[in-house]
């Protein structure tokens, strides 16, 4: 599925299986998006949070 | 049927990795997004619909462990418990835990001002190691090799804002092969282990600096003391690190809360997923 970028308006490609909670990046201007939700034929994005210094384990 | 949670905030290959084998399990599993809950003084858990027992996976340590006590204040069993992810998230409180329980662990000083720490390495002498009580993928984990560089970080500390920085934790330098080892316990079992290499130019192991995994044999002392330091914690699903000091053998230095096995489930036969999944399972069952 594709999406307009919120950022720079490329075109970002969405793979069939990616999972809501997945981030998707812009090829164009390198931003992050998170899946916010998905079903057959619609995909949302929302900005993705930066990494944060508690990330990780 | 067991209703599994899954809390993420970020999906990683660990949680799609759980997901995907839960479905060919045939067990009921949710993904649920940790941003998105908001809990009351006066919630309650049927209000919440997140299953029987919840895996705790978000990538942020403290909204993990602070949403993990909320969910438990409302009765969900969660895996890890709140304790768990609290000492487990600070190296101080893991140090103190593994000594308490005499599960080897290298000699740490703990000093609460720049020049008291710097009288600690004066005791010992260098090479020490300096850390940070929370941190993870090895941020902010330096050598200290001589005075000049000791303080110079010690003044970046005390000139930054951030409170816990000015608490030192200062490790002695283990003399090891140039790896560290990563178990995988889960429960009362240890299911994987590997070596961790150092990328080139690297000095730390961990996978997020480019670290190599390479199986490792799973030895009767390695299992031991293993299981001894994740039941020291409190149990649960844990990654448990150890170095190899050349006298004193397998020595504990940090377990993780939140454990990322994409580097052991390349290199390791074992289905770490599916482990999480069963123990998960027996957890709301007991």
């Amino acid at each position: 599925m594709k999406k307009e970028c919120q950022d720079c308006s490329a075109e970002i490609n969405v793979p069939d299986d990616a999972l809501v909670g997945e981030i998707v990046t812009c090829p164009d201007c390198g931003a992050d998006f998170e899946i916010a939700s998905k079903t057959q034929n619609e995909v949302d994005l929302k900005p993705a949070e930066s990494v944060g210094e508690d990330w990780g384990q | 049927m067991v209703d599994l949670c899954v809390l993420y905030d970020k999906l990683r290959f660990e949680e799609k990795s759980i997901y995907d084998k839960a479905l060919k399990k045939g067990i009921k599993v949710q993904m649920t997004d940790a941003k998105n809950i908001t809990v009351t003084t006066d919630s309650k858990r049927k209000e919440l619909s997140l299953g029987d027992v919840i895996l705790q996976r978000s990538i942020s340590h403290f909204r993990g462990l602070y949403l993990t006590s909320c969910l438990e204040f409302l009765g969900f069993p969660v895996i890890n418990k709140f304790k768990v992810g609290e000492t487990c998230g600070n190296k101080l409180l893991t140090s103190l835990t593994l000594a308490k329980h005499k599960v080897p662990t290298p000699k740490t000083h703990f000093a609460f001002s720049a020049s008291a720490a710097m009288e600690a390495i004066g005791g010992t002498g260098f090479p020490v190691v300096l850390k940070p009580i929370i941190g993870s993928w090895g941020r902010g984990v330096f050598p200290l090799r001589d005075d000049e560089v000791a303080n110079m970080i010690f003044e970046m500390r005390e000139e930054d804002n951030n409170p816990l920085g000015r608490i030192y934790y200062i490790q002695e330098m283990i003399q090891r092969p140039p790896r560290d080892i990563r178990c995988i316990v889960v429960g009362d079992d240890i299911i994987a282990a590997v070596y961790r290499y150092s990328a080139q130019n690297e000095w730390r192991t961990n996978v997020a600096r480019g670290g190599k995994a390479e199986n490792a044999p799973i030895t009767k002392e390695l299992e031991e003391i293993a299981l001894r330091a994740a039941s020291a914690v409190g149990g649960g699903v844990l990654g448990v690190d150890l170095m190899e000091d050349e006298q004193r053998g397998l020595l504990v230095h940090e377990i993780n809360n939140t454990v990322e096995f994409r580097g052991a489930s390349n290199v390791s036969s074992v289905d770490i997923a599916s482990a999480i999944i069963d123990y998960s399972v027996t957890v709301v069952k007991r």
